[in-house]
């Protein structure tokens, strides 16, 4: 417990841990860690778009009538917000590596105040979805009847299904789901193949296709998994803030802030890919 | 300004310029992306979506990542996982493209009454 450093070079930095040879060999150590990370973050995200990319491909009509209830303003905005997020960080990473201690801050804080517009927003339209039953599974109601009302709060304009008509969109039985058996299995919807209803309708919505329910749990799971990442990089941001101000980064040490801002960008990047895919279907 | 700045030993600063022309071209490329819905292309539309997103990507990727100066392992990472991803989503989809139409006839079960 003496030297930690005994017997190696005597201008070895207080960050080099032991197990390590030199400041460069820690520091590609920890990066490709870090990209290993990356790369199981990846496969994460990787099995939502394929999720998403099967229920498209099987019902493309049930994606073109439910991203109209998404707002492709507040979703492009939070596009534009992390994007401005990654410069920061980005910059953050600059100012690290140069000892620019009073910039490193400023910049950290600056892609921190942007991760909170950027939930801030998210959370606006989680709101507004609660607020009309635009949710996952036996959560969601069924959009025309209901919905039409709502939209006077005018916190959102969203395009309202033409048909308010009580009579089930699908135009299948008036009867109760629960008398043609498990629902779906009666088969009396021959016009309810691919294709059918809003497909490929752009803006003007059809009659509601069955089981939109289907897009707002992929939204829902997505869109959610990428906060948790938001709310997690915040905190792992605060923490480089804090060693910051400690003046603990510097040209020899700054692989802390690297990394963090590898993870911040992978995120920005499953943003890049999120939005189009869920906001912008045409 | 800090171009004469001393950085570190073992790694590339990238430079403010760089940074900043990388910003542009990513809101550009939103902004495109946004425009482009209003412009009816039938079924090219989610291709132009994702072609786009790829360039970002690209770009997010080889600058504000480093991949385009650090060692091309890391990059040799990234795309691997990138490729088995494709591959799930490819076959997943060939898959689910044979089966899908005759396993419940009609639709999928609805559980909203």
């Amino acid at each position: 417990m003496s030297t930690p450093h005994e017997g190696r070079d005597e201008h070895a930095d207080p960050h080099l841990q032991h197990h390590f040879e030199s400041m460069a060999q820690q520091y590609d150590s920890g990066k490709f860690g870090m990209w290993l990370f990356l790369v199981t973050e990846v496969l994460l995200f990787g099995g939502l778009f394929c999720a998403y990319a099967v229920y498209r491909a099987n019902h493309p009509e049930i994606f073109a009538y439910a991203h109209q209830f998404l707002d492709k303003t507040l979703g492009g905005l939070n596009t534009l917000v992390l994007i401005v997020s990654s410069l920061t960080m980005a910059m953050a990473v600059r100012c690290a590596q140069l000892g620019q201690q009073r910039r490193l801050k400023q910049m950290l804080a600056a892609t921190l105040l942007c991760a909170c517009v950027f939930l801030a927003v998210k959370g606006v339209e989680y709101q507004h979805k609660w607020k009309h039953g635009l949710l996952w599974g036996t959560r969601y109601v069924a959009q025309g009847e209901t919905a039409a009302p709502a939209d006077a709060a005018g916190v959102v304009t969203t395009p309202e299904p033409a048909a308010a008509v009580p009579v089930p969109a699908d135009g299948g039985t008036t009867l109760p789901h629960a008398a043609t058996g498990p629902a779906g299995l009666a088969g009396d919807h021959p016009q309810d193949g691919h294709g059918a209803a809003a497909h490929g309708g752009h803006g003007s919505a059809g009659p509601a296709p069955r089981n939109v329910q289907l897009f707002f749990g992929i939204y829902f799971v997505m869109t959610g998994l990428h906060g948790i990442h938001v709310l997690a990089g915040m905190i792992a941001i605060g923490w480089l803030l804090r060693r910051a101000s400690a003046g603990e980064f510097g040209p020899q040490y700054f692989a802390p802030v690297d990394f963090v801002g590898l993870y911040w960008h992978l995120v920005d990047l499953i943003w890049i890919f999120l939005f189009p895919l869920l906001y912008l279907i045409h | 300004m800090n171009k004469h700045h001393e950085g570190p030993a073992y790694a590339h600063v990238v430079s403010v310029r760089t940074l900043l022309g990388v910003f542009g071209a990513l809101m550009f490329l939103t902004i495109l992306t946004y425009a482009v819905t209003y412009v009816d292309l039938g079924a090219l539309n989610i291709w132009v979506a994702m072609g786009i997103a790829v360039v970002k990507g690209t770009l997010v990727a080889l600058v504000f990542m480093h991949l385009l100066w650090d060692k091309k392992f890391y990059a040799v990472v990234l795309m691997s996982a990138l490729v088995c991803v494709m591959i799930f989503i490819g076959i997943a989809l060939l898959d689910s493209g044979q089966y899908q139409a005759d396993l419940i006839p009609g639709y999928a079960p609805s559980i909203i009454p």
